[in-house]
C-alpha cells in the first residue's frame, strides 16, 4: 500500500500532510496495477494528466501493433517500468510473397532502446519482424532476468544466435519459435548450449527449425528440465526418438510430435517400443501437433490421450476420413482442430458429431493451387455448422461452396468472431446456383453480431460489400481478394465499417475515388494495404497530403523501384504514425 | 505468357546481361528448352559468359505485372479470371506449409502430388545480405525464372544507378559477371541451364547466384555430370 499513513487530506496536523494528489496517485497506482487490458489502460490514460502519468508508470506490458507507428524512444520515455514487450512488424500479406525481399521491421533499434530503458526486461514477443543473431546475443547480454522469447513469423536469425541465447540466459523459461524462417547456412548445435546443471525451461518450440538436431543433446536437455511442460519438436525427430523423450517427460501438457514416423534406417519387423503406453502415461497432455511425416499406422498410440485433448493440430498430416474419425471419436473435449482437406467432408462430419465444444476449426488444402481438386465443400461446412454450435473461429479452404451453407453457418453459430472462407479458384460463384457469393457473406455480417475478423472470396459483386458496410460494424480486420466490381464496393466498406482497423486488399478494381472515401477514417486504422488494384501515384499522394500523420508507402513486390510512368501503383501500404516517414526504408520503397 | 522480343533487344544483345541460358544466346521468343536441347556440353568460356539479365524494362516485368494488367483492363468480364496467369501468393497459404505438403507421402494420389504442390527453394546472391524463397513451379522455364531473379536482385547490382542505361551498367559490373548455380539432390553444385526445365525443378534444392570467378571451378564438374547423364 502507499508509503504514507492514511490521513485525511486537507486536515492540518503535526506532521506534514500528504497532498491530496499524492494520496490519489498512490491509490491510483495500486489500483491500476491490476488493470491488464491495454484497451482499458488506453482509456484510463485519457482521463486527465495525473491518470496518464500513473498509468504510464504502472504499465508493465508494452504492446506495439505496428513497429513504425511510434518510435522506440517515445515509447520508452512514456512507459518507464515495462518488463514485457510485444512488437509487430510487417503486414500479414508479407507471408504470401507480396512484399519486397527487403522492406524493414528490424528489431535492432528497438532492442537498443530497450537495453537502455528496461534492463529488467523479462519477455519479448515479436511477430513478423527481422531479428538477427547479433540481436539474440544482445538480448543475452542486456537482460539478466530474461525469461521468455517468442518469435512468430520472424526471420533473419539462425542457430548461432539460438546457441548464444541458450547458453547465456540462465533464467530462460520460454523459447518458442513459431513459423519462423531460420537461416540454415551455418548449423550450430544449439541444443547442447543450455546450462549443464539444469534449466528453468517450461516451453521449448522449434518445429519451424528445418535443420537436423543433436538428439542426444535434446534428450539430456529434457532430462534436466523438470519444469518442462511444452515441447514442440521439428520433423527431424523420429517416432522412436519421440518415445524416448516423452517417457522422460510425462508431465508435458503440450507436445509437438515431430515427424511421427520411423527413421529411414528403420527396418519393418524390428522391435518397437510401446508407444501407446508412453502416451497413456502423459495424463496432462491437452495439446498435440506435429505429425509432419505421419505414418497413420502409429496413430492408435495417441488414443489414450484423446479424451483430454483440447487442441489437435493435424495440419501437416495427410489423413483420410477414416483415419481422422478413428482419432476424433475420442476427442469429446476438443476445442481447437486444424486439419488438411484430405479428411474430406466425411471427416468433418465425424468432427461435428463428437466435438461439441469446438471453438476453432482450420481446414488447409493439401494442394494449394487455384485449379486443384479441393476435397471439402459446402457439405463439410454445413455439418460443422450444425454440430459445432459453439464455433468462434473458422478458416476454410475449398473449391466448391454455396451461399446456403454459409447462411446456415451464420444462423447456427452465433458466437462466430472470425470467419475466413477461402474459395481457392478465383471468382468462383455458388457452385449449385451459379450466383455470386454475396448473400452468404451478407448473412455472416448480418447474423454474427460478435464478428471482428472477416476474409471473403469467391465471386463477389459490390452488393456483398454493401452488406458488409451496412452490417459489419464490429469488423476490425477485413481481407479482400479478387472481388468487387467498382469503387462503390470499397466505399461501402470505408463509410460503413466504423471499427475497421486492418484492411488488406489485393487484385480488386478499386481506384483513387474509393481511396478518398476513407479519409475520415484512416487515422483510426492500424493500416491499409492495397496491391494490384487501380490506385495511381497521384491518388496516393493526395492521401498523403491530406493526412500528414499517415505514412504512405508505395512499392512493388520485387526490388525494382516504383516507376512514375506506371499506370497504377503496385502496392500501397499506409499506416498512421507519430513519427513521420521512417528513415530505414530501402530505395525501392517510396514514401510519399 | 508472351515473351517480349523486338529489334531493340537484339541490338542490345551484345551488351546484354543475361541469366542462365547456355549453348548460345536465345532470342527472347524462344523457350529455354529449345536452347538446352542443342547439346548438354558447353564450352568453358561460354559458361563463364552467362550473365545476369537486367536490361530492358519489358523483361523486368514480373508475373504480378502481367496479371495486374489483365485485371486492369476496363472491359474485361469480371467473371472470367485471366486465363492461365499464375498469381503470386494465391491461394494464401504460407510457403513453408506449401513446401512441406509437397513432400508428404500420399497413399491415394501420389502421382498427382508429384506434379502438384510447390517447389520452394532458397535463392541467395553473393554480396546480397538476404535470401529469398521462390516457388520454381510457378515458372514455365528458365527465361521466366531469369526474369524473376533479375527483378528480385536488381538493386544489388545497380544500386542507385538507372538500370535502364546499359552502358553505365557494363562499367559498374566490369569484371563481376554473375552466374546462376544450383545445388541438386546429390549435393553437387551445378550451373543453371544444364538440364531440361522439368528435371531442374525436380532436382534443384537451392539456388545461388555466384560471382563468375567463383563459378569457374564448377564447369568441369558440371560437364562431368552432363557426360554421365547422356
Amino acid at each position: 500500500m502507499g508509503e504514507n499513513r492514511a490521513e485525511v487530506p486537507g486536515c492540518g496536523g503535526d506532521s506534514q500532510p500528504p497532498c491530496p494528489d499524492q494520496v490519489l496517485e498512490n491509490v491510483l497506482e495500486n489500483v491500476l496495477r491490476f488493470l491488464t487490458s491495454r484497451r482499458d489502460r488506453n482509456a484510463v490514460s485519457l482521463v486527465c494528466k495525473s491518470w496518464y502519468l500513473a498509468e504510464a508508470l504502472t504499465r508493465s506490458e508494452l504492446f506495439i501493433g505496428n513497429c513504425y507507428a511510434v518510435s522506440a524512444r517515445r515509447a520508452t520515455e512514456r512507459f518507464r517500468r515495462v518488463n514485457s514487450v510485444v512488437l509487430k512488424g510487417k503486414p500479414r500479406f508479407a507471408d504470401f510473397s507480396l512484399m519486397p525481399l527487403i522492406w524493414g521491421a528490424h528489431f535492432t533499434p528497438w532492442l537498443t532502446a530497450f537495453a537502455a530503458a528496461y534492463p529488467w526486461l523479462e519477455k519479448i514477443h515479436l511477430k513478423r519482424m527481422s531479428i538477427t543473431d547479433d540481436d539474440l546475443a544482445q538480448i543475452s547480454h542486456s537482460f539478466p532476468h530474461f525469461k521468455e522469447l517468442t518469435l512468430v513469423c520472424c526471420d533473419g536469425f539462425g542457430t548461432s544466435g539460438l546457441a548464444i541465447l541458450a547458453s547465456k540466459c540462465r533464467q530462460l523459461r520460454v523459447l518458442d519459435l513459431i513459423e519462423d524462417e531460420v537461416e540454415d547456412d551455418d548449423v550450430v548445435d544449439w541444443l547442447s548450449c543450455f546450462p549443464d546443471n539444469g534449466t528453468c525451461l517450461e516451453s521449448l518450440s522449434f518445429d519451424c527449425v528445418e535443420l537436423p538436431i543433436n538428439f542426444d543433446a535434446l534428450e539430456r536437455l529434457v532430462a534436466r528440465s523438470p519444469n518442462l511442460k511444452q515441447l514442440r519438436l521439428n520433423q527431424f525427430v523420429s517416432i522412436g526418438q519421440l518415445y524416448r523423450l516423452i517417457v522422460r517427460a510425462p508431465q508435458l501438457t503440450h507436445l509437438g510430435t515431430g515427424s511421427f514416423s520411423p527413421p529411414e534406417s528403420w527396418v519393418p519387423g524390428e522391435q518397437e517400443p510401446d508407444y501407446r503406453a508412453a502416451f497413456a502415461a502423459c495424463s496432462s497432455l491437452v495439446y498435440l501437433s506435429g505429425f509432419r511425416e505421419i505414418v497413420p499406422d502409429y496413430l492408435p498410440a495417441i488414443y489414450p490421450v484423446c479424451g483430454n485433448l483440447t487442441s489437435l493440430n493435424f495440419s501437416y498430416a495427410n489423413l483420410n476420413a477414416e483415419e481422422l474419425k478413428a482419432v476424433v471419436c475420442h476427442c469429446y473435449k476438443l476445442q481447437t482442430l486444424w486439419v488438411l482437406d484430405t479428411v474430406r467432408d466425411e471427416g468433418l462430419e465425424a468432427v461435428a458429431t463428437t466435438c461439441k465444444d469446438l471453438t476453432e476449426l482450420r481446414v488447409f488444402p493439401i494442394d494449394a493451387r487455384e485449379d486443384s481438386e479441393g476435397f471439402v465443400s459446402e457439405v463439410g461446412l454445413i455439418a460443422i455448422a450444425e454440430g459445432c454450435r459453439k464455433l468462434q473461429s473458422i478458416l476454410y479452404f475449398c473449391q466448391r461452396m454455396t451461399n446456403a451453407a454459409v447462411i446456415a453457418m451464420s444462423e447456427k453459430c452465433h458466437d462466430l468472431v472470425v470467419f475466413r472462407l477461402c474459395i481457392m479458384g478465383r471468382h468462383r460463384p455458388d457452385h449449385l446456383t451459379n450466383e455470386p457469393m454475396d448473400e452468404g457473406f451478407g448473412a455472416i455480417v448480418m447474423n454474427c453480431k460478435k464478428l471482428t475478423r472477416l476474409a471473403v472470396s469467391g465471386l463477389l459483386t459490390d452488393r456483398a460489400f454493401g452488406y458488409i458496410g451496412k452490417y459489419g460494424n464490429s469488423v476490425r480486420t477485413l481481407s479482400i481478394a479478387f472481388a468487387g466490381d467498382s469503387d462503390m464496393a470499397l466505399k461501402y466498406v470505408l463509410e460503413g465499417c466504423s471499427n475497421l482497423q486492418k484492411l488488406e486488399i489485393r487484385d480488386s478494381p478499386f481506384g483513387d475515388s474509393a481511396l478518398r472515401a476513407g479519409l475520415h477514417h484512416y487515422y483510426n486504422m492500424r493500416f491499409l494495404w492495397m496491391s494490384s488494384c487501380k490506385i495511381t501515384l497521384e491518388g496516393s499522394r493526395e492521401i498523403s497530403k491530406a493526412l500528414p500523420q499517415l505514412v504512405v508507402e508505395v512499392f512493388r513486390s520485387g526490388l525494382a523501384a516504383v516507376r512514375d510512368e506506371d499506370e497504377f501503383v503496385d502496392t500501397l501500404y499506409m499506416y498512421r504514425s507519430l513519427e513521420g516517414p521512417r528513415n530505414d526504408a530501402p530505395t525501392h520503397v517510396r514514401i510519399l | 505468357m508472351e515473351m517480349v522480343g523486338g529489334e531493340e533487344d537484339r541490338r542490345l544483345e551484345e551488351t546484354e546481361l543475361r541469366l542462365g541460358l547456355p549453348g548460345g544466346r536465345a532470342s527472347e521468343g524462344e523457350t529455354a528448352v529449345a536452347v538446352i536441347k542443342c547439346g548438354g556440353k558447353r564450352g568453358f568460356s561460354e559458361t563463364v559468359d552467362l550473365m545476369l539479365n537486367l536490361s530492358t524494362k519489358e523483361t523486368l516485368m514480373d508475373l504480378n505485372d502481367k496479371v495486374k494488367r489483365n485485371l486492369a483492363k476496363e472491359n474485361d468480364d469480371p467473371v472470367k479470371p485471366p486465363a492461365k496467369a499464375l498469381v503470386v501468393g494465391w491461394p494464401p497459404v504460407r510457403s513453408f506449409r506449401k513446401n512441406i505438403l509437397a513432400v508428404q507421402k500420399s497413399d491415394v494420389k501420389e502421382s498427382e502430388m508429384m506434379s502438384g504442390g510447390a517447389a520452394f527453394v532458397k535463392v541467395s546472391m553473393d554480396g546480397a545480405p538476404y535470401l529469398r524463397k521462390v516457388d520454381l513451379k510457378i515458372y514455365k522455364g528458365y527465361q521466366e525464372l531469369s526474369n524473376a531473379l533479375g527483378n528480385m536482385f536488381s538493386s544489388f547490382t545497380v544500386g542507385m544507378i538507372d538500370f535502364m542505361n546499359v552502358c553505365k551498367l557494363m562499367d559498374l559490373l566490369n569484371g563481376s559477371d554473375y552466374v546462376p548455380t544450383y545445388e541438386d539432390k546429390d549435393g553437387d553444385w551445378m550451373l543453371v541451364g544444364d538440364v531440361p526445365w522439368e528435371m531442374f525443378v525436380e532436382s534443384c534444392k537451392r539456388l545461388r547466384i555466384m560471382r563468375g570467378k567463383e563459378a569457374i571451378g564448377l564447369a568441369p564438374r558440371a560437364m562431368e555430370k552432363c557426360k554421365n547423364r547422356s
